[in-house]
């Protein structure tokens, strides 16, 4: 790991009115890796993401990209700094066709890259080019999840952060999905940080992952060394494993 | 589609089998169904006694035509079918329609031929083969009338804007030529210019709830701030209407701003809730702060508007309009400039719709609609995004006030009670939100509709001297809000345009997705 990492978020502490949600949370990743978060329902998984991207801001500690502490910006000037989110519940925007939610993620002035970038979208999802001219709330579950993930790359991010990508899917497509985010990292160095609940894939797919529990993190590590680990099988795998 | 079209290859001889197969059920059933009815046929012989005459042959042929027609049906036409649906299914597409295949130029042209040449022949013909010609002619007649019908339907829809807005420019022109120029009065005014009034008010509410998704219940307010903007300045300072147009509309674009403020973080109820404020606060403020706006009372005698200047519409001015062309004195020619101008302005307002909505600023728009989280993750700045759309939707609503002062020549905050805002709103929603043509039509139907009532003077036949179908207008209102909204929950027109194609304009019409998800 030479140099300074892409993404650090330092003891960052996270509130909902009174609640504090995240309580002093660390974590790195480098550029080209895959980091995966695990960890149960209600563990802050998310709300850590969306700390990343500025809605809410962190109360304390600092998150810093490319050495520039991102802490209090707002969400859409993060989002310039081409940190892409596939956000939780995929959030695709029902009555636009595809075409149009993918137009929507390059951005709205700079369509310099557009068509050969949804090219590179389609060739990645062939089901996207299928239903291109659809309207996206007429989508199944995993082609919305597609289109969720092509809509943030079409931002060419330098960092792509995934909310829960496997959430309510048929675990067919969930390993397409993930066989698709292993290709863009292998293939074009995508650094990506993924927020799981399916921990078995999440760690398979991961060069590092962090365990997270009530607001902290309690465990880091590679993914084969957490997917070995005896405490995380208990907690997370055992019993949830397909 | 790969798997698709590989999927048919290899199916291919097991349909062959399964047409067979069932080619010989088809027979099997029609020759048992057939057997008594055609293969055996009873008759009276010679010494009158009833004999069965098997017509064996004829049998054959029945159960044939059976065979073949299944076979063909299962093997060929079911197949061509399902490609068909199986097309619309995988591209989303629409089926490219059947009957564009049907109705063709070409055949409409021989249909014409056929039937002038059993016209003409008709006359030569022996009887028994005239009949058969009658009956192609019949044929030939009604086909060429179906393609008529249709071409002249997709001539139509094709050119649907060009041609509405061709019939409103000539509407007043028809009007007086029909009733002359003072009994054209009604109809220009009370239809033409009111119903344009409310279709330009909805069309800009349609911005900020139809593209933005900001339900706002104050809308009127930015109406009164363009009537009030154009009386007060016009009888202070004596700005003619030209000036102080677009003068109101930038006003009530300030207003629109300011309103903007404080809702940035509500949304649905509680933003109706505060807009609907925001309405009665402008109103109560119209009311009570008489040293300038004059109260209850109002503003009486505004200027009227004239044409760029040259022409005015006072009856007293040098360059009156009707003297300027020796016309008789009447107020007909100021209604119908009136009309012309709201029309304008509406036209303005669509063409500043459609526009926008191609434009960066109309995609964030209908983004914020949909999802307002995945358009900050997205990099779309909602603040400005939300103020553009107050704005922008509050400046037509400040021209279309400016046109309703000069055109009343009064203003008082009787015209912008919370009822006109929800009159606005009504129809936007019934319209279809999004939907310029959906609304329009629902201005027309719901405006043009009360005025009708007025004139429905054989209902006091019916329920007797006192009724006065006006006071039941808001009944009826309400009816038809709930009989549309049952029969077509997104209104008029539901479906929404998309504003980026890669290749054609297709989409899946709305009415297939789920309520609130598409």
């Amino acid at each position: 790991m030479s140099g300074q990492p892409l993404l650090k978020v330092q003891a960052v502490e996270t509130f909902y009115g009174n609640i504090r949600a995240l309580g002093g949370v660390d974590v790195e990743v480098n550029k080209g890796e895959i980091v995966s978060l695990i960890g149960a329902n209600g563990a802050g998984k998310s709300t850590l993401m969306m700390t990343i991207c500025g809605s809410p801001h962190a109360r304390h500690g600092s998150v810093i990209f490319e050495g520039r502490d991102i802490t209090q910006m707002p969400t859409h000037e993060i989002a310039r700094l081409r940190i892409a989110q596939s956000p939780e519940g995929r959030r695709i925007f029902p009555r636009m066709t595809v075409y149009e939610n993918l137009q929507m993620g390059a951005g709205l002035d700079n369509l310099k890259y557009f068509s050969e970038d949804v090219e590179k979208i389609f060739k990645l999802f062939p089901r996207l080019k299928e239903r291109q001219a659809q309207r996206g709330g007429t989508l199944s579950g995993g082609e919305q999840q597609m289109l969720s993930i092509g809509r943030a790359l079409m931002a060419r991010p330098k960092l792509l952060l995934l909310d829960e990508p496997s959430l309510g899917l048929a675990p067919l497509i969930v390993k397409g999905i993930f066989e698709a985010i292993k290709k863009l990292n292998k293939e074009e160095g995508l650094t990506v940080f993924l927020v799981e609940q399916n921990a078995f894939a999440a760690l398979k797919l991961s060069d590092r992952a962090y365990v997270m529990v009530n607001g902290k993190v309690t465990m880091s590590g590679s993914g084969k060394d957490l997917l070995a680990n005896p405490e995380v099988r208990a907690a997370y795998l055992e019993g949830g494993r397909h | 589609m790969t798997n698709i079209t590989s999927r048919h290859e290899g199916a291919a001889g097991d349909l062959t089998a399964r047409a067979l197969r069932e080619a010989l059920y088809a027979g099997l059933i029609s020759l048992g169904l057939f057997v008594l009815f055609v293969g055996l046929k009873s008759d009276q012989n010679i010494r009158n006694e009833l004999i069965l005459v098997p017509r064996w042959g004829l049998l054959a042929i029945f159960v044939v035509i059976a065979m073949v027609g299944r076979f063909l049906m299962i093997a060929y036409l079911q197949p061509f079918l399902a490609s068909q649906k199986v097309v619309n299914a995988a591209t989303g597409m629409l089926p490219d329609s059947m009957a564009s295949r049907f109705f063709r130029l070409p055949f409409f042209i021989a249909a014409v031929v056929v039937s002038a040449v059993m016209i003409a022949a008709a006359r030569g013909l022996p009887d028994n083969i005239a009949a058969y010609a009658t009956i192609i002619r019949g044929l030939a007649i009604i086909y060429s009338l179906a393609c008529l019908f249709y071409m002249f339907r997709i001539f139509i829809t094709t050119h649907f804007t060009v041609l509405a807005v061709a019939a409103l420019v000539l509407y007043p022109i028809v009007i007086v030529a029909i009733f002359g120029a003072q009994g054209s009065l009604k109809w220009v005014d009370n239809f033409g210019i009111q119903i344009l009034i409310y279709v330009m008010l909805a069309w800009g509410l349609n911005i900020v709830v139809g593209l933005a998704g900001l339900l706002d219940l104050g809308y009127v307010a930015f109406y009164a701030v363009g009537a009030y903007s154009y009386a007060l300045l016009s009888s202070t300072f004596g700005l003619s209407f030209w000036v102080l147009l677009p003068m109101a509309g930038i006003l009530a674009a300030f207003w629109g701003m300011i309103l903007g403020f404080p809702v940035l973080r509500l949304r649905g109820d509680y933003l109706a809730i505060v807009t609907l404020a925001f309405g009665e606060i402008i109103r109560l403020v119209l009311l009570n702060w008489a040293e300038v706006t004059n109260g209850a009372a109002g503003i009486s005698g505004v200027a009227k508007a004239s044409v760029f200047g040259i022409w005015s519409f006072d009856v007293s001015a040098p360059n009156n309009f009707a003297k300027a062309f020796g016309l008789p004195m009447s107020s007909a020619y100021y209604k119908i400039f009136l009309f012309y101008l709201i029309l304008a302005l509406a036209l303005l307002t669509a063409f500043v719709t459609v526009r926008l909505r191609r434009m960066p600023i109309g995609r964030a728009w209908e983004a914020l609609r949909e999802d307002e989280i995945a358009c900050r993750s997205l990099g779309i700045n909602t603040v400005t995004t939300k103020l553009t759309a107050f704005a922008i939707g509050a400046m037509f609503g400040g021209f279309a006030g400016s046109f309703f002062a000069a055109r009343q020549g009064f203003v008082s905050p009787e015209s912008f009670v919370f009822l006109e805002s929800a009159v606005i709103l009504a129809i936007v929603v019934l319209g279809g939100m999004g939907s310029l043509v959906g609304i329009a039509v629902a201005a027309a139907v719901m405006v043009g509709g009360t005025e009708i009532l007025r004139e429905l003077e054989f209902l006091k036949h019916i329920f007797g001297p006192d009724f006065t179908p006006e006071l039941y207008r808001m009944l009826l209102f309400g009816i038809a809000m709930v009989v549309v909204m049952v029969w077509k929950p997104r209104g008029f027109v539901g479906s929404r345009e998309p504003t980026a194609f890669l290749h054609e304009r297709k989409a899946v019409s709305g009415s297939f997705t789920k309520e609130g998800h598409g």
